[in-house]
């Protein structure tokens, strides 16, 4: 099959490729790009376990062509933390909060909780029930999940108060 | 200076042993999308392999063509049940003992069962391989009812067994029967309802339904033909026993079989059985000579490996007009598919199903299950189940509730009556187990106080008049659920897989240094293994749980067990890691009394070292210990510091719990709100509280989704009807209930630190109270059962039974 050539900004790296046109963008970042992070749970748009963020907007990857990202810019699970290697408060809360148990679901639940916490810096519990609602969890009961996210919106919310006290 | 300088209380905190709500040690790589899940796996030249399905749920397989699908591109190679005879592979045993087909051979027996394995460079070719194979089918006549299985005129299902009317549990009623098992004494439970003051009896349904892990069945298989070595990376919640099976089947020596399960995305018993897949890519392996990846997509993990329940039982209790029971009666029709697949002890065909007495003092019980084949995807697996607990759970609580409306009594009050007295453990039950230890009425007691029980029927019954009046369309029901369970399998007495005895197993090794590594022959799939196992190290030998690491999964390093299934982890390898720890503690002590001149007898424990008794400042830490245990060694002593236990129990044990749901319904359009749910899990000693209510939560919302909507379901001629996430449902966080917990403490008298396990105690306990809520809800209007699932259409379907809508 014909390959296309795509060109995209993934966790703040340009990355040049050749895909099928049919390869989803799930495959072209987990196969080729070697991100393991997001990951397969359904066939049908409804787990979010592939969920990461393409030009700031969460998406689930496993229904997005790696053409169509072409030109995008694209974070995943792995470029969460800052570059010295400290956790974001998204991933430090679902530790403290116990959110999360088999760890599947967790990169997707992750990237949805940090774009969700920047469109609605802090949401009320049901508008994080609302917000994670394209993702699935079959462990948690997802009751620790909003606190994790709830946990992560307080230190966020006190390090930008912090900052701009400074 | 051996005088320590903290305190005892921030010694023994530092250790984050046993009681400590420790943070947990895996989520460091999962939070940073660092986990190894067998799909992240990638070896050079890795092949991929996709299966060719049945249309159908019943047909003679006619013709395979792979002709076109060779000549795809990317396309290695197409294996069918003719190739896997050759190396006699075309069926497998399954746990059951009974024989499945790898690849159809002659027939297909459920929608969606394997036809042919196709090979190919990548998953995307395999994909188109697998539409280029082209089958001609001869269409039969189907079975989808199970009470339809056994009709005289009924199709032949299995016809490699019509003339066997002897199976692996006995003898055989038709030829589409699979067993009879029963239990209990007949003669004297005919006589106790034959004088019993009020009986009732009720069909109650278990719907078929599926675990669904996030992550699906999925292995890598890689034969190196030079070394003659199979290595199998795979979603395998017992790898042990997966490496003995592969060799007695594929005939290559045990030793020279490495398994391996890395990380696993959720199992809840769907990654327990083997499945074809698992064999098709080993076979493709040794056939190819390089590694080969399965990956199940979703609706091929809900429509073919494996389901659970589908258990349809028909439940009497005998009883005096004071609400005592008297007796118990239950025949149960169990649909286990084409094939029988369950994934119970080989000697328990029915599972732990005699736990059907409950929580209960029944004088007398009798239970029979009668196996039959239909067409439907062949298991019988133990969803978040200790084997067929929750159905008998399922069908003994909503049994009560029953019982309860017949004698016009509470039913927290029928239980209370009937409740096994604390005083009477270790209790005998009628169906012949030996409960451990349990508080049943102080932990029913707790929950009614807690939830204000009195209040809410009091809320109920002015609701239920306001109803009668017309002034509200909305009721209101109130779910008990008193369950006690079954798990720890199991000793080696009674419990077997395919004869591999069910113990369990943990190999401590201490570094000089002070640091541990340990493996057990379980396997985590979420459960925090790697946390809580250090826990109880670091309680028994002194060490901080931060310095010991848990390693699980590969089958070279770590002693043999039977793995993590039916709430066995804690209370089996549980159990040995005491026992590993305290061999360890043992010659430690030795050591320091070496170290302290004094004789072993004159020291005593002292959170992380030994104290010579009435010398305080005469202490040796472990950590000292073990750096002598290498180099500063008694004269005459064997050198290092390491230890294994295998760990056969003396008996099961039993956790039990309270729960209570309150739910509000609108009649008019059966849409439901669960306004409260509250669960007392009493699951003996509590290692990690903050990973207990984890658990909970889990499986209560596994219970809200199985009781309240999610199922299998086939239509009249076996199609699968929902079987993906589009209609199987698996419940948001919008959906998701909110859970209130709270326990009690009752330790295990036999278990070295009086753990009973947990992780599935909320889907057992969970089921029966959504189901008794919504029950209790349309009672006073006349329904005595509704069955499950409990979706709005059926509670709205209900309501329009009642005449609620005339």
């Amino acid at each position: 099959m014909a390959k296309s050539h795509v060109k995209m900004s993934v966790n703040g790296r340009d990355v040049e490729a050749l895909v099928e046109p049919r390869t989803l963008l799930i495959h072209f970042l987990r196969e080729q790009l070697n991100l393991t992070g997001a990951h397969i749970g359904c066939d049908t748009t409804h787990c979010g376990a592939c969920t990461v963020d393409l030009d700031d907007k969460s998406i689930k990857s496993c229904t997005v062509f790696a053409v169509q990202a072409d030109g995008a810019k694209i974070t995943t699970i792995e470029g969460l933390a800052q570059p010295d290697g400290s956790l974001h408060a998204l991933q430090e809360g679902f530790r403290m909060m116990h959110g999360l148990q088999c760890g599947y679901c967790t990169p997707g639940m992750i990237m949805r909780g940090h774009r969700l916490l920047l469109e609605n810096s802090n949401p009320s519990e049901e508008e994080i029930r609302f917000g994670i609602a394209g993702n699935l969890c079959r462990c948690t009961g997802y009751q620790n999940i909003v606190k994790a996210i709830q946990y992560a919106a307080a230190k966020l919310n006190g390090t930008a108060r912090e900052e701009a006290a400074e | 200076m051996n005088t320590p300088v903290l305190t005892r209380e921030q010694r023994e905190a530092k250790l984050e042993g046993m009681g400590c709500k420790r943070k947990r040690v895996e989520d460091i790589r999962f939070t940073q999308g660092k986990g190894n899940y067998i799909d992240d796996l990638k070896l050079p030249g890795m092949l991929f392999g996709d299966f060719v399905r049945s249309q159908y749920a019943h047909a003679r397989v006619r013709r395979i063509d792979a002709s076109k699908a060779l000549k795809v591109t990317g396309v290695l190679a197409v294996l069918t049940a003719e190739e896997l005879k050759g190396v006699n592979l075309a069926w497998m045993p399954t746990l059951a003992g009974d024989v499945q087909m790898v690849l159809a051979d002659g027939k297909v027996l459920f929608q969606n069962q394997e036809i042919a394995f196709v090979v190919a460079e990548d998953r995307y070719a395999a994909a188109d391989g697998v539409e280029a194979v082209e089958v001609e089918y001869e269409e039969l006549p189907v079975i989808v009812d199970p009470f339809k299985s056994m009709a005289p005129d009924a199709p032949v299902l299995r016809e490699d067994l019509k003339d066997k009317m002897t199976g692996a549990h006995g003898a055989r009623k038709h030829y589409n029967h699979i067993f009879e098992w029963s239990v209990g004494d007949k003669v004297g439970t005919d006589a106790a309802f034959q004088q019993a003051e009020v009986s009732i009896k009720e069909f109650i349904s278990y719907h078929r339904t599926h675990p669904s892990p996030l992550e699906t069945c999925q292995c890598v298989a890689s034969f190196d033909k030079i070394k003659g070595e199979l290595t199998v990376w795979g979603t395998f919640q017992a790898p042990h026993i997966v490496r003995t099976v592969a060799s007695l089947l594929s005939k290559v020596p045990e030793h020279k079989i490495h398994v391996i399960s890395p990380d696993i995305g959720g199992g809840f018993g769907n990654k327990v059985g083997a499945y074809p897949g698992y064999i098709c890519a080993i076979v493709a392996s040794i056939v190819t000579g390089k590694p080969v990846k399965w990956v199940e997509d979703r609706i091929e993990n809900l429509t073919a490996t494996s389901f659970a329940r589908d258990y349809h039982m028909t439940t009497e209790i005998a009883a005096t007009k004071e609400g005592k029971v008297t007796g118990l009666r239950v025949h149960v029709l169990a649909d286990h598919g084409g094939f029988d697949a369950c994934a119970d002890p080989s000697r328990f065909p029915a599972g732990f199903f005699a736990i059907v007495t409950g929580s209960y003092d029944f004088p007398v019980a009798h239970a029979v299950v009668d196996g039959v084949y239909t067409n439907k995807a062949p298991g019988g697996v133990a969803y978040r189940c200790s084997l067929r607990v929750t159905e008998a759970a399922y069908a003994i609580e909503r049994s009560m509730d029953i019982l309860a409306q017949k004698l016009g009594m509470d039913p927290a009050e029928l239980r209370l009556r009937n409740f096994i007295k604390r005083e009477q453990f270790p209790y005998k039950s009628a169906l012949g187990w030996e409960y451990d230890s349990g508080d049943y009425h102080t932990a029913m007691q707790k929950a009614m106080d807690a939830v204000g029980y009195k209040q809410l029927r009091a809320e109920q019954a002015v609701k239920r008049a306001a109803f009668k009046r017309g002034e509200t369309r909305e009721i209101m029901g109130i779910g008990l659920s008193f369950f006690t369970e079954i798990v720890g399998a199991g000793p080696s007495k009674n419990c077997d897989v395919l004869g591999v005895a069910m113990f369990d197993s943990c190999e401590i090794r201490v570094h000089p240094t002070g640091s541990v590594i340990s493996r057990m022959g379980t396997k985590s799939q979420g459960q925090g293994h790697e946390t809580t196992y250090a826990q109880i190290i670091a309680s028994e030998i002194g060490i901080p749980a931060d310095d010991i690491m848990v390693e699980e999964g590969n089958t070279d390093s770590a002693p043999y067990g039977i793995g993590t299934f039916g709430s066995r982890s804690t209370p089996v390898a549980g159990a040995a890691i005491a026992m590993a720890a305290r061999k360890i503690r043992n010659k430690a002590q030795m050591i320091a009394a070496y170290l302290l001149e004094v004789h072993e007898g004159d020291l005593e424990w002292d959170v992380d070292g030994f104290r010579v008794k009435g010398l305080p400042e005469k202490f040796k830490s472990m950590k000292e210990i073990a750096w002598a245990a290498y180099h500063g060694i008694p004269p005459g002593m064997e050198p290092g510091l390491e230890a294994v236990s295998y760990y056969d129990p003396p008996n099961m044990t039993y956790p039990f719990g309270a729960y209570i749901c309150v739910m509000d319904i609108d009649v008019d359009t059966g849409v439901y709100k669960v306004r409260r749910f509250y669960a007392l899990d009493d699951c003996g000693t509590r290692i990690n509280p903050m990973i207990i209510e984890g658990q909970v939560h889990g499986g209560l919302t596994e219970a809200f989704a199985i009781a309240m909507g999610q199922e299998i379901r086939y239509d009249e001629i076996g199609n699968v009807v929902g079987g993906s996430f589009m209609d199987f449902f698996l419940p948001t966080a919008v959906e998701t209930p909110k859970w209130e917990t709270d326990f009690t403490v009752t330790p295990s008298p036999h278990h070295p630190i009086g753990a009973k396990g947990v992780g599935e105690s909320p889907n057992v306990g969970g089921v029966p109270a959504f189901s008794n809520a919504v029950n209790d809800a349309f009672s006073f209007l006349g329904a005595t059962h509704i069955q499950m699932p409990h979706d709005h259409w059926r509670i709205w379907a209900a309501a329009q039974r009642l005449g609620l809508h005339d």
